[in-house]
């Protein structure tokens, strides 16, 4: 299995995320991770799914996903020809005698505390899987008690933007 | 490939003929339903009203131009919408209220996914302010056949009927063709709003690829001169696309073996000398192998099923494939295509005509060696049949004389099962859109229905529903439309008194234990139901046959016979079985002939 990150173009209509899921669910792949969001132009939405899947069977699902009448546009973004980055918000235990290394760890990241309380902080922070995921391992000796995160979030490098390849005519 | 705008309504479709300066008209909802599908060229509907459905039955009463035939269950007005549509390559339209209504098309909707046909489905819908509260008759019915649909389109406004209505039948009817669903909310339909024609579709999404890449073409081309072995694997595409002249004159020209799949039976002539037959588990010997030793497949519109393949990865194991089809996600699905070619088979085969008369002027094809193999096979293992050894009637006698006493410009729709295949082999089919079944899906209780479609369609040819015993129940209650309805379809029932390739399976490959596949309906039993008294009760001509000398007095009566439905109910043999087959799970090299009797085959 290999990772591979989708970029759909999509008319906001009802349903749509039912059926892009759908896709997905009925052919066994699972969707590890799936952002939704408008996109700039009025009335349509960009969906990032990151999935684990072989190339044959991802491109029967990108050739099914691109039959469904309200998706325009379909990218798989290469790594290497994309920005892609997590956003985290995590709740984690500090006072009087962690807290400094809990901010000493947010600087060191370049993360952001965005609320204090006497016993715990809440932190964001973004950046691609990899440095979420350790910045979470900085963070687990001191407690963490709760995560709320982004799926993926990708773009393509450069000038060129997915909807202009769609609307250019 | 070359990416063409989705086509708009065709302009033969006249907007009213209001001065553009005046205001459009204002309709009910209901009103712009009738209007639209009138103005999208709409003749005929299938249906059964309910509570939410109401107000468009109230404008269907007050109108003459769209004819509404009423069903017994809805699952007949959604197959008979697909016989509509299969006969006569026209949209099939089916109306069922919300809830239960809508859920019993489920199984119709289904069957068109499966075998493409365009079939739009018309549901109510509780009124708006109510959905989601699990009011009456409520049920979701765009999230239960989303996977099953091409598309749908959920309406709770009145000003957005004519669009999606439009959207819908656009959906269908192009690329490849498949269901689509307009779920109308009750309130929709009562209130009222300017009636603005034609409307504006907004499909950004939807463009069906039309025009295939010329070098790819020009490369199956090339590829077909040079082949010695090459064989035309046509599928159901092939109809759908209206494209059996194109394959007519580029099967001739190239001389190459056709062969035509279950769905695709009528694409190319029977009786057409290059012509070996149906493929796959019960293909003739002779298609199945030049589909398996073949160095060369081209295959049109057809999708590789598992009924065609045999085991997938051992099929056709030297064979480089072309594969054309207007569905991109068919390519590649099952079977890894060398050349691939999106596009309508029509356009297609037609350029590829032209392609393959520009490589003949290169390269000299030479088949005959290939021919020579494969009229061996045919004239060594052509189809036939033994008589049953309880010396009762034999089921493909029955279906090869109605084929016969026929002929090619009748329409027969089968059930599924045993008769289904032997209606597919004994029957010459010379024409497309003469043969309707449910291929794909495999839907019991098809073929009465469909049958009935069929003959709204295409009122003046004889219209044969070539059932089983156990099939003709689930779906007779049509048989009271058609007499109502003056619909004289003539269904034979190809009565062996089980469910007949169920038990030919429990014969073969489960010891003979005959696990509830009895019915009960023939020969020695109770004959519970009496088919020849349920088809009078139903004011339809029954008929009983249970000799062969009774079979063609039968059939010529029930030719003779328009003023009402008929039914003969032919007792057979339950012994009789399905040759040849390939079993299920093997390579075709391991087609039977008969039991236990495989040909031998070219060794490599």
């Amino acid at each position: 299995m290999s990772t591979h990150v989708l970029s759909l173009l999509v008319e906001d209509k009802p349903g749509l995320l039912t059926r892009v899921a759908g896709l997905f669910a009925r052919r066994g792949f699972n969707i590890e991770s799936l952002a939704v969001g408008h996109s700039e132009i009025a009335g349509l939405s960009r969906i990032t799914i990151l999935v684990d899947v072989e190339d044959a069977p991802l491109e029967q699902v990108t050739k099914q996903l691109n039959k469904l009448i309200n998706v325009i546009k379909i990218v798989e973004l290469d790594p290497a020809q994309s920005v892609q980055r997590e956003h985290l918000l995590v709740k984690v235990r500090a006072d009087n005698s962690t807290r400094s290394q809990v901010l000493e760890a947010v600087t060191l990241f370049r993360a952001r505390v965005v609320d204090v309380a006497t016993d715990a902080v809440v932190i964001e922070v973004t950046g691609d899987s990899g440095k979420v995921q350790a910045f979470l391992r900085v963070l687990e000796p001191y407690g963490i008690k709760e995560i709320a995160q982004s799926g993926l979030l990708a773009i393509g490098r450069g000038s060129k933007s997915i909807t202009e390849r769609v609307f250019k005519n | 490939m070359t990416t063409e705008p989705y086509p708009v309504p065709s302009p033969s479709v006249s907007a009213p003929s209001a001065e553009p300066s005046a205001p459009p008209k204002v309709l009910t909802g209901s009103g712009a339903i009738l209007e639209t599908l009138k103005l999208l060229g709409v003749t005929d509907v299938f249906g059964l009203p309910g509570g939410a459905v109401i107000p468009l039955y109230d404008e269907i009463m007050s109108q003459d131009d769209i004819r509404h035939i009423l069903v017994r269950h809805e699952q007949g007005a959604g197959h008979a919408a697909e016989g509509y549509a299969s006969s006569s390559n026209r949209v099939g339209v089916a109306i069922a209220t919300s809830g239960p209504g809508a859920t019993n098309l489920v199984t119709a909707i289904a069957d068109a996914y499966m075998d493409s046909v365009p079939l739009l489905a018309i549901t109510g819908q509780v009124f708006s302010t109510l959905m989601g509260t699990d009011a009456f008759q409520e049920a979701d019915i765009v999230g239960i056949t989303m996977p099953i649909t091409k598309h749908s389109f959920l309406v709770k406004r009145p000003e957005d009927i004519p669009a999606a209505l439009a959207s819908a039948f656009l959906i269908c009817n192009t690329g490849r063709p498949g269901p689509v669903l307009v779920d109308i909310t009750k309130d929709a339909q009562q209130l009222s709003a300017p009636f603005i024609w034609p409307p504006k579709l907004d499909l950004p999404g939807y463009r069906p690829i039309t025009k295939a890449h010329g070098k790819q073409v020009q490369a199956a081309a090339a590829l077909l001169a040079g082949a010695s072995k090459p064989v035309l694997y046509v599928g159901g595409g092939v109809i759908r696309a209206k494209a059996s002249e194109e394959l007519l004159e580029f099967a001739e020209l190239s001389k190459t073996p056709v062969v035509t799949t279950l769905m695709a039976r009528g694409a190319f002539p029977d009786s057409h000398e290059q012509h070996l037959g149906m493929p796959g588990m019960h293909g003739t010997v002779s298609a199945v192998l030049a589909l398996q030793e073949s160095d060369l497949i081209i295959a049109l519109g057809a999708r590789f099923d598992d009924r065609v393949t045999g085991k997938a990865s051992e099929f056709a194991p030297n064979a480089t494939i072309v594969h054309v089809d207007v569905d991109p996600a068919e390519i590649g699905k099952i079977r890894a295509a060398d050349v691939p070619i999106v596009g309508d088979a029509k356009d297609v085969i037609a350029d590829l005509t032209v392609a393959y008369r520009d490589a003949i002027a290169t390269t000299t094809p030479d088949i005959h060696e290939w021919w020579t193999y494969l009229n061996g096979l045919r004239e060594k293992f052509p189809l036939g049949y033994s008589e049953p050894a309880d010396g009762l009637l034999a089921p493909q006698y029955v279906i090869k004389r109605i084929g016969e006493l026929t002929g090619p410009e009748g329409v027969y729709a089968a059930g599924v099962g045993q008769h289904q295949m032997w209606a597919a082999q004994f029957i010459k089919y010379e024409r497309p859109n003469s043969w309707l079944n449910s291929g794909g899906a495999g839907t019991m209780g098809y073929s009465v229905p469909a049958a009935m479609g069929a003959k709204v369609a295409q009122p003046d040819r004889t219209v044969w529903a070539i059932d089983g015993d156990g099939c003709f129940q689930m779906t007779n209650q049509e048989l009271a439309t058609c007499t109502i309805n003056n619909i004289p379809i003539k269904v034979a029932i190809i009565n062996n008194s089980s469910l007949g390739m169920v038990r030919q399976w429990q014969s073969l490959f489960y010891d003979g234990r005959h696990s509830f596949t009895d019915l009960n309906t023939g020969h020695g039993t109770a004959m519970v139901p009496d088919f020849v008294k349920m088809a009078d009760a139903y004011g339809a001509l029954g008929i009983r046959v249970t000799s062969a000398d009774q079979v063609d007095d039968a059939i010529k009566l029930a030719l003779a016979t328009n003023d009402r439905p008929v039914v003969i109910d032919f007792i057979v043999s339950r012994d009789a079985m399905v040759w040849p087959m390939v079993p299920q799970g093997v390579s075709n090299s391991f087609v039977q002939y008969a039991k236990d009797h495989a040909p031998t085959w070219e060794e490599e």
